[in-house]
């Protein structure tokens, strides 16, 4: 009844391949953007764009890259914060050297960085498949996060080897550092987010999108087709590392202040391949869905023994925290293997029969 | 010219004038690549027997050696002798990660049979996670010393003078190294032998013809588990006797999966030969060239980056079969 299509006729194949085929998904979306726009900033508190605001926006754009990577184009990769690092040291390096630059053209620039180094450790996906190449994958993690600890020109040669983010502001607005208000950057974080994302439904939608798809789906019959494996494979590449290090950029410039080397080891890229998979690999919403679920449930459980009125010591319910999240992530893969998606799928089959069971 | 005579010259001379010194770092890299083999060893058992690339393996070495460490503590006040304690704390080990084996196949494997792969890699992750919060959770985070003396493992150390040099051996480094042997062997014995490895071999060989003969696969995987169980245990009390047990030890985990690129996914005989490869390799790299050369500290990729190079000419691993892909 809801998500009736009956009427909307399309009589041309531009109407049937539009972006929105179906009214009510445009509907529904300028819902969801009004609520991040508008209903958000006007109850959230300086804790929720912290906590849980900025971040859900910065996971949802690196697990897009990954999506990209593993969802459309089926390569494997377990390097993604090494990726993410690599963004974010660049943008760090850009805005040292060339200080007056706008943030915005720093940041985009720094993801060209992370698509070169992708690139480059995309390679071994010509020869290896599967499991040998996430494993290769986690050879860029390793490296690159050993290549921030011990290249000190990297930091500009810091004491404290970490990069700390300075006070920068776009035509006089304060954006980043200490002194920026956490609204005016979930703002920022979330129009580029929502640039971002827009540019990625498009890409998916067009030809590489779809020459991805084919590659991921067998690659010896798009090869026999016609798709060339190798551009195909390193477009993919290249496409996640740019994503994925805008992300980075945006983790240390608008949510963090300040990196570590460590801040980009191993555990992050798991959360982010967990955000990808839990939300449903091939889709771009999956990742909203996704990082919704896994950056916000730790701090909610975090949160939760203080609402019941429970003292527990701050080590112990980290530990706890660790085991629910991982049940509940094999309890999810249980559940629904394809992704909370997927489950989206299901609701609006049943919302446009509804209230027949038919 | 002056880098070109520190990578090719230097760590050579060096290597001639201190003969006793190298052979000091072929002993190391020897111990460490026998542990990465072990590790390297559940995870091919795994894999042959059911197609799940087990990352939990690391952190089931860690969970091992955690709850044997924190029983023989609990132990240690009713028993009153150390011996006892861990006498009694090893089978109450054994019994915990045969539990766990249970547990792992009737709670996530089962119900995710015949997912794709990557849902069940995930799976494993997701126990990983698990793991590392049940056992920081009873056994708490700090690092533990491990029972080495307790468990009758010797401690001393054997000096050997090669060369007019000097050469030190732990002893604890040569009963690891001969209880991998040992345990190497009697597995391969059980893996050729007896009518439950060769199950689990047939089990690897062809999934369908395994079970139309009425090899029944639960048993088998709980039993794979547990397998892996053990050698974690193993692994785990000869590291944590070096390092102390605490779960920074799972970064030897990661280490095992070069190995694993290297040798093959599901060759036994790779895991072994691969594993003690990148042991040695490792450790002349980052003594010879890492240190004076990037400052220390290649350990962490350099396997990763070696296993690269490898399969880039050889896409299967140096032991692994061929895939032949059939459209």
């Amino acid at each position: 009844m809801f998500y009736r299509t009956s009427g909307q006729f399309k009589t041309t194949y531009e109407s049937d391949q539009a972006l929105f085929p179906i009214k009510q998904d445009m509907f529904l979306l300028i819902v969801i953007l009004a609520i991040m726009y508008v209903i958000f900033p006007m109850f959230a508190s300086e804790f929720t764009y912290k906590a849980l605001l900025v971040p859900v926006l910065i996971f949802s754009l690196a697990s897009l890259g990954l999506n990209i990577l593993t969802g459309y184009a089926g390569q494997l990769s377990l390097g993604t914060a090494g990726f993410m690092g690599v963004g974010a040291y660049a943008c760090y390096k850009i805005t040292t050297i060339f200080p007056e630059m706008n943030i915005i053209i720093a940041l985009f620039l720094s993801g060209f960085f992370s698509a070169a180094v992708g690139v480059a450790f995309g390679l071994p996906s010509l020869r290896i498949k599967g499991f040998y190449l996430a494993i290769a994958t986690l050879a860029s993690q390793f490296f690159l996060v050993w290549l921030f600890e011990k290249w000190a020109w990297l930091y500009n040669y810091n004491a404290s080897g970490a990069i700390e983010v300075r006070t920068m502001d776009i035509f006089g607005l304060v954006v980043t550092g200490p002194t920026a208000s956490p609204m005016v950057q979930y703002y920022f974080v979330l129009g580029i987010v929502s640039v971002v994302t827009f540019a990625m439904i498009n890409v998916t939608r067009g030809r590489y999108g779809r020459t991805w798809k084919a590659v991921r789906d067998m690659d010896i019959a798009a090869e026999l087709v016609g798709i060339n494996l190798m551009r195909a494979k390193l477009s993919a590449f290249a496409v996640s590392s740019y994503i994925v290090g805008i992300a980075g950029a945006l983790m240390v410039f608008f949510w963090k202040g300040a990196a570590e080397p460590n801040l980009f080891d191993i555990p992050m890229s798991f959360q982010i391949v967990f955000i990808a998979i839990i939300g449903g690999l091939g889709s771009v919403m999956g990742n909203f869905l996704g990082a919704i679920l896994i950056v916000a449930l730790p701090v909610v459980l975090g949160l939760l023994p203080e609402l019941l009125g429970l003292t527990i010591g701050s080590a112990t319910m980290e530990h706890v925290n660790v085991m629910v999240v991982g049940s509940l992530i094999i309890m999810f893969l249980i559940v629904e293997p394809h992704g909370l998606a997927r489950f989206w799928a299901l609701i609006r089959e049943k919302l446009i029969i509804w209230p027949f069971p038919h | 010219m002056e880098t070109l005579y520190s990578v090719f010259i230097d760590p050579f001379v060096q290597m001639f004038e201190l003969p006793d010194f190298f052979l000091q770092v072929l002993w190391e890299g020897l111990v460490s690549g026998v542990l990465y083999s072990l590790i390297a060893l559940g995870f091919v058992l795994i894999f042959k027997s059911s197609r799940i690339f087990n990352f939990a393996q690391g952190i089931m070495v860690v969970f091992a050696a955690l709850s044997l460490v924190g029983l023989h503590s609990f132990l240690v006040p009713y028993v009153g002798n150390e011996f006892v304690a861990a006498a009694i704390a090893m089978p109450l080990t054994l019994g915990i990660m045969y539990a766990l084996a249970m547990g792992v196949e009737r709670m996530v494997l089962r119900p995710l049979v015949g997912q794709p792969d990557i849902i069940l890699f995930m799976a494993t992750i997701g126990i990983t996670m698990f793991l590392i919060g049940f056992g920081e959770f009873v056994f708490g985070g700090e690092n533990k010393v491990m029972i080495t003396e307790a468990l009758g493992i010797p401690t001393g150390s054997i000096e050997f003078e090669p060369f007019g040099g000097f050469l030190l051996l732990e002893e604890k480094d040569v009963f690891a190294v001969v209880m991998a042997i040992v345990l190497v062997i009697s597995l391969l014995v059980f893996l050729n032998k007896s009518a439950m490895g060769r199950a689990i071999r047939a089990l690897g060989d062809d999934h369908t013809a395994a079970l139309s003969v009425g090899i029944s696969l639960s048993t088998i995987w709980v039993l794979v588990w547990f397998i892996a169980g053990v050698i974690a245990l193993a692994t785990g009390i000869v590291w944590g006797a070096r390092a102390g047990v605490s779960f920074a030890l799972e970064v030897i985990a990661y280490k095992a999966l070069p190995v694993l690129m290297l040798g093959g996914l599901e060759s036994v005989s790779g895991a072994i030969i691969g594993g003690i490869a990148i042991g040695l390799l490792e450790k002349i790299f980052e003594i010879y060239w890492g240190q004076p050369l990037f400052g220390g500290n290649t350990e962490t990729w350099f396997a990763f980056i070696f296993a690269l190079i490898v399969l880039l000419f050889r896409p299967q691993g140096l032991f692994g079969e061929k895939i032949i892909e059939r459209v």
